[in-house]
């Protein structure tokens, strides 16, 4: 047994997780982990070029390969009508290639064969002939006259211009800045990364000819919504349709969408009769499935004599790739980016957005973030310390001065936002005196004299994150609430199913805290289910930090409810009147007589064997919570870095990270979190990028280009906390995955830029490279 | 092509291809799944083995050049119900999340212990450098290595007998 479980493992405890143990056995069930009995394997044909049209598609050669069953082309599906789904984002994506491929890796072909290794051999004699076109790289590329139409299928679609979308107030942020005293203007690219967990994407697609039920196993980070999806556009009958998320490697927004290798299996499984299992290899992962950022952004930020913010203006051009299918909710086209005024009062603010294709790779998934959260954090941190750096003001002192403050809670933000809580000077006063900061100032000073180069780089984010409200937030109408169900069984012990899916964040330790909590059960005895869909109530599944804010909100009212019908049992069985009954966790006791006592296992029993007359049996419930609001994390992040004149390197020394997610269910498993999403968020700040060449060529297509920080590179991390809990969350939680994400890459490259401020450079675009930093210092004349 | 080993203690043999990878016989002929494959470049090390006590990335190492060779899986590292200490300690502190690069992340590590029983966090960090974690940020696998350290160098102090009680436990 371990350690911890003697403990009740209520709300604050730190008990070791219990899906630990599978996972240390190597007996974890991964998709590539199951074996149907008469499987066959798909693979898939990509695209070598970036833009293409297809002249000719001949598949005999391969047909006649050892092993192959069919090859499956964009024709075929077509004779389906599914040669293109839907995206996210209201636009259509190719599921395989009819008239052109429009990026390096578009699925144009797939083998179906008896093993693996056929499907593979096979694809090299599918014979393609193609006509290659000019390929449109960036926005700036989708703009140019005479720049090739990438999405000529589309009827009225006369150039590469996707949407055009705005937020806040054009007039009065005009007006703002016509009076300001100072302007600080900061052009930054926050380039295209990708999620990159460990496992990639792939799925097992099982249609029964003699039963006609679907079932397909898939790494989906939202499998309801999945089947509702598969339903509407397959045409299959929703109750005949199961979806199994087993588990997830690792998801981090990568596994959110619906990618053509899911439908043209399930094709293939429909039209054969037989299980058709398909895993991307690590390049068709990075190639092909959703990237993440891509944006190009300018910021003004208006300010006055007295270093008040008065008014902040953005422009940002997002390169969407060949299909418009950012991941985000329907209304909004640059997901929630307009949150970009972050934990600053000020007063007004206009966005404008315009969204381009390109041959590049679609996606715009939230990677470790809550819907372009991570791209409006960035910007406003950077802002903000390039702003204080060239007023001259302490970057603290700066952001102290413009902070919101707590007694302004909830606050109305320039963009519309209800921030629910927050109190940002304690996190920066927390950060701050752990990181010594009045004597690391003089040290810092004290070193520059001597010519070295070092900074600190603060970043004191707001996110937002637990969509919905269902009103505002919905995926394809899809309103994103979520849900718990609850069955006590007789013994009292308890099982819980909620609509959301784990990816290695401890849902199955963290939610039976809820439940213990709330309703007394020890963790231990209460199995927490997610992910099947034929068992698992409907929700809108995991990501964007959602599943605590709103499963665990579910959690906690399901576990309520069900309490009070406790109370009734416990009533009858102490012949008590109910308002007579104190609860104590685990508890009923008779006020005045804590002696006269029935504990929840004895109410549970008595829901099967011993109830009023006219109560229903059973102590079973589920709950569909819709949150009212959205929860809004906050903290202070602190770095600091020694610069190499003569290599560039960047060293990070420190990293300091405050958080407050209100409410820790298991401080464990949250500070696991933080460490892992710093962790990432080194990596984009200082290594992992995909881009690509004028050709439209990915570089970055694998893990020796695409570089992912290792325990050598990966700093040390000093965590500190403060706690302010959401007042609409039932337990007061709100959320913590993605702060880590969205906050520490501004902290990272504010550090650099404030080590190289005395040298007049103000931006380095992310990822910030020994070359990069190199070439910075050499073009302001430093040569040693 | 018949190749025959020794995995986890037992012979085990199989008729393969010889361009078959080791991490796909294991995987795919032996049904071992605990070791994953992550990358397909030797680059994320959740393939890794241990071939002759050594460990190697199971998928740059042909199944035919194991033969006669000792192999050792992440299914070999328990004893029954008794965890091994590397296990024991990744769950103590909380040194896995997904568990997709955790075999690996053990395999390694069980053998830097065996090499070096008191390692640095340093020692650590630059053992599991070919090995990518994307949830933990290392720390706390750093910690998980070091737990474990502790529990064998515990159990080597220990009177006969207490040894099993030291390594049990670790999940459900």
């Amino acid at each position: 047994m371990s350690s911890t479980a003697h403990m009740h493992g209520g709300i604050g405890e730190s008990i070791k997780r219990k899906e630990d143990g599978r996972f240390l056995r190597g007996k974890g069930n991964f998709l590539d982990d199951i074996v149907l009995p008469n499987m066959l394997h798909m693979a898939i044909l990509r695209s070598p070029y970036a833009h293409a049209r297809i002249k000719s598609i001949d598949t005999a050669a391969a047909s006649a390969k050892p092993g192959v069953i069919a090859v499956v082309t964009g024709e075929l599906m077509a004779q389906h009508k599914l040669a293109w789904m839907p995206t996210m984002s209201g636009d259509t994506q190719a599921v395989l290639a009819t008239d052109k491929v429009r990026f390096q890796g578009q699925e144009v072909a797939a083998v179906v064969a008896e093993t693996k290794a056929q499907a593979e051999d096979a694809l090299a004699s599918i014979e393609v002939d193609y006509e290659v076109l000019p390929a449109v790289t960036s926005p700036d590329g989708a703009k140019a006259t005479g720049s090739a139409l990438i999405r000529d299928d589309k009827e009225g679609q006369t150039d590469n211009h996707i949407y055009h979308w705005e937020s806040g107030d054009e007039g009065t942020t005009k007006a703002a800045f016509a009076k300001a005293h100072k302007v600080i203007r900061l052009h930054t690219f926050y380039p295209r990364c990708h999620p990159a967990p460990l496992e990639t994407c792939g799925c097992i697609a099982d249609v029964n000819p003699a039963t006609g039920k679907t079932t397909i196993y898939m790494t989906s980070q939202a499998p309801h919504a999945i089947r509702t999806v598969f339903a509407l556009v397959a045409g299959l009958s929703e109750q005949n349709i199961r979806i199994v998320s087993p588990d997830l490697g690792g998801g981090f927004g990568n596994k959110v969408p619906v990618y053509p290798g899911y439908v043209v299996a399930t094709a293939a499984s429909l039209l054969l009769g037989r299980p058709v299992k398909w895993i991307e290899d690590r390049t068709e992962n990075l190639i092909s499935t959703g990237f993440a950022r891509d944006y190009h952004m300018t910021g003004d930020l208006a300010v006055d004599e007295n270093g008040k913010m008065l008014a902040l203006h953005v422009h940002l051009d997002s390169d969407n790739g060949a299909f418009f299918a950012d991941a985000q909710p329907t209304k909004f086209k640059a997901g929630l980016f307009h949150i970009v005024t972050g934990s600053y009062d000020i007063p007004t603010a206009h966005i404008t957005a315009d969204g381009y294709y390109t041959n590049k790779a679609p996606g715009g998934v939230a990677y470790r973030c809550s819907f372009r959260v991570t791209e409006a954090s960035y910007l406003i941190e950077r802002l903000v310390t390039n702003a204080a750096i060239e007023l001259g003001i302490d970057q603290a002192e700066f952001r102290k001065r413009n902070f919101i403050q707590p007694e302004q809670f909830p606050y109305h933000s320039a963009t519309g936002w209800v921030y629910d809580s927050g109190d940002y000077p304690k996190a920066m006063d927390v950060a701050l005196d752990k990181l010594g900061y009045a004597e690391l100032k003089k040290d810092v000073e004290a070193r520059r004299k001597k010519g070295e180069v070092t900074g600190i780089g603060i970043a004191s984010f707001t996110e937002v994150v637990g969509a919905g409200h269902g009103a505002d937030y919905d995926i394809l109408g899809l309103r994103m609430f979520d849900s718990a169900e609850l069955r006590v069984h007789p013994t009292g012990k308890a099982m819980l199913r909620m609509g959301t899916k784990s990816q290695g964040q401890g849902h199955e330790t963290t939610f039976a805290q809820i439940v213990a909590e709330e309703l007394g059960i020890p963790a231990q005895d209460v199995s927490v289910e997610e992910g099947d869909t034929d068992t698992a109530p409907y929700g809108l599944g995991t990501y964007a930090s959602r599943s605590t804010p709103v499963a665990g909100a579910a959690t906690a009212m399901v576990a309520r409810e069900l309490r009070e019908k406790a109370r009734k049992l416990a009533a009858h069985l102490l012949e008590a009147a109910e308002e007579d009954l104190v609860w104590e966790r685990g508890k009923f006791y008779v006020k005045g007589s804590p002696e006269r006592s029935k504990t929840i296992q004895e109410a549970a029993f008595a829901a099967y064997t011993n109830l009023p007359e006219g109560m229903q049996p059973g102590l079973e419930g589920v709950h569909y919570y819709d949150p009212p609001n959205m929860t809004y994390p906050f903290g202070t992040y602190a770095v600091v870095v020694d610069v190499d004149k003569g290599t560039g390197q960047v060293k990070v020394k420190r990293m300091v990270a405050v958080d407050d997610c209100g409410v820790r269910i298991n401080p464990m498993i949250v500070e696991g979190q933080i460490h892992g999403g710093l962790a990432e968020g080194f990596g984009i700040a200082f290594m992992q990028l995909i881009t690509f060449d004028d050709e439209g060529n990915c570089i970055g297509s694998n893990f020796m280009d695409y570089l992912i920080p290792g325990s050598w590179e990966t700093p040390k991390f000093e965590l500190g906390e403060t706690t302010t809990p959401s007042p609409h969350h039932p337990i007061g939680a709100k959320g913590v995955g993605e702060s880590p994400t969205v906050g520490s890459p501004a902290a990272y490259v504010n550090a650099v830029i404030d080590a190289l401020s005395p040298y007049g450079i103000t931006n380095i675009d992310m990822p910030v490279t020994s070359d990069k930093v190199w070439a910075a210092l050499r073009s302001k004349g430093v040569t040693e | 092509m018949k190749v025959t080993m020794r995995v986890n203690g037992v012979e085990r043999s199989g008729d393969i291809e010889p361009r078959v990878l080791l991490v796909d016989f294991l995987r795919s002929n032996l049904l071992l799944t605990g070791t994953h494959i992550g990358c397909d470049t030797t680059s994320c090390g959740a393939c890794t083995v241990r071939i002759d006590g050594d460990p190697v990335k199971s998928c740059t190492v042909l199944a035919v050049q194991a033969e006669g060779r000792e192999i050792k899986t992440v299914e070999g590292l328990a004893n029954g119900a008794a965890l091994a200490p590397i296990q024991v300690g990744f769950h103590e502190e909380h040194g896995l999340q997904c568990g997709f690069c955790t075999p690996g992340m053990m395999m390694v590590t069980s053998a830097l212990l065996e090499r070096n029983p008191n390692p640095t966090d340093d020692d650590i960090r630059w053992a599991i450098s070919g090995n990518i974690c994307r949830c933990t940020g290392y720390t706390n696998i750093v910690k998980a290595v070091q737990h474990a350290a502790k529990l064998t160098s515990a159990a080597a102090k220990a009177p006969a007998g207490k040894e099993a009680a030291a390594v049990a436990g670790g999940g459900e």
